[in-house]
């Protein structure tokens, strides 16, 4: 697992409160991980502040998955 | 009861009558306080007298940049903000068939979207650390009208609906969003009624009496605390009886 893949699970799994080895790659944050809308938006925010990037509301839509985040910060974190 | 030690409050229209009452009884419960309003020199005399655990902050809020960096500025000097007082509010008062659009613009500005702001950036901290408290001072003639109040009377009612949604998103999170609704309170404009006018407003009051600032921020300070964590998305009128609602 990359670094930008082990910080993401580390959120979820605080944020969430799941176990750990529900957080893979497909697992759909709301269907999978019990995350209700204001859940999302909270992630969203605790990714922003974690990676020092600024998501836009049409980005943060597409996140749905925990890979769809993964792969959104590996091309865009700045720290 | 009602202690606020150890919490941080943002009051804005802390240089009027009711913001006045409700930064000092904030303070006085315990609270760390951040005043605002446009009058610099008003805030800092408040500030003087009441001593520690006070910061002024000078803001505009017709002035949508004023209104983005007030919460963060209040943080900055409190550490972090749990409760927020959205207390400023103007009127314009026009019969409707007068009204222009920049009274009405004007009133739904002040009152209703630097509110709608305050409170979209207080809650960022608040999620965060999962306690919160949103109190908006509206009126009872967002309730019942009144004539040559259209825009005063929507941009309470506005306030008030907000809350409700606002409380039914963030309930969940510890966060408290309610408003306090003031009736007749003893300020310069009901000192200015004749005897015979304010005769007859009084026999519309079971109570007997015009309010005062302190009845109104009693129950800021109530909304506030820790013992109304179970109240949320209500409206509490302070009006000696006037409306019951
Ligand atoms: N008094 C009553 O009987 C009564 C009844 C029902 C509801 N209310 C509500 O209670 C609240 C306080 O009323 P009040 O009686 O204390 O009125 P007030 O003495 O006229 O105070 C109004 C406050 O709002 C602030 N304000 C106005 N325009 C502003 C702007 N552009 N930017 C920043 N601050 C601004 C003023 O600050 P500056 O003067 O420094 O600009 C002042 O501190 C209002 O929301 C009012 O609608 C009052």
């Amino acid at each position: 697992m990359s670094d930008v893949a082990d910080r993401v699970k580390k959120i979820v799994v605080e944020h969430l409160g799941v176990e750990p080895d529900k957080v893979v790659d497909n697992a759909n944050f709301i269907d999978d991980l019990g995350a209700d809308s204001l859940d999302t938006v909270e992630l969203v925010m605790a990714f922003e502040e974690e990676f020092g990037v600024e998501i836009p509301d049409d980005a943060a839509e597409t996140i749905v998955t925990v890979g769809d985040a993964v792969r959104f910060l590996e091309k865009n974190k700045k720290s | 009861m009602f202690e606020l030690s150890g919490k941080t409050a943002l009051v804005t229209g802390a240089t009027g009558g009711l913001g006045q009452a409700i930064a000092r009884t904030l303070h006085a419960q315990g609270a760390s306080i951040a005043i605002s309003g446009t009058r610099a020199e008003v805030l800092q005399r408040l500030a003087e007298e009441l001593g520690e655990r006070v910061h002024c902050l000078p803001c505009d809020l017709s002035k949508p940049e004023e209104v983005q960096a007030l919460v963060p500025a209040a943080e900055a000097a409190l550490g972090s903000l749990d409760i927020l007082v959205n207390n400023a509010g103007v009127t314009r008062d026009r019969l409707f068939l007068r009204m222009k659009d920049d009274d009405w613009q004007s009133v739904l500005d002040i009152n209703l979207t630097a509110g709608f702001r305050l409170a979209r950036a207080a809650l960022k901290g608040m999620m965060k650390r999962r306690v919160g408290r949103i109190i908006s001072i509206t009126s009872v003639i967002g309730t019942t009208g009144n004539a040559g109040q259209g825009n005063y009377a929507a941009s309470k009612a506005g306030l008030a609906a907000m809350s409700k949604s606002l409380a039914a998103e963030v309930g969940s999170r510890g966060i408290t969003v309610n408003c306090v609704a003031p009736g007749f309170i003893v300020s310069p404009m009901t000192d200015a009624l004749n005897d015979a006018q304010k005769e007859r407003v009084l026999t519309s009051i079971p109570a007997g009496r015009f309010g005062a600032g302190g009845d109104v921020a009693a129950c800021v300070a109530f909304l506030a605390s820790d013992e109304a964590s179970y109240v949320t998305g209500q409206t509490l009128h302070v009006n000696g009886g006037m409306a019951m609602i």
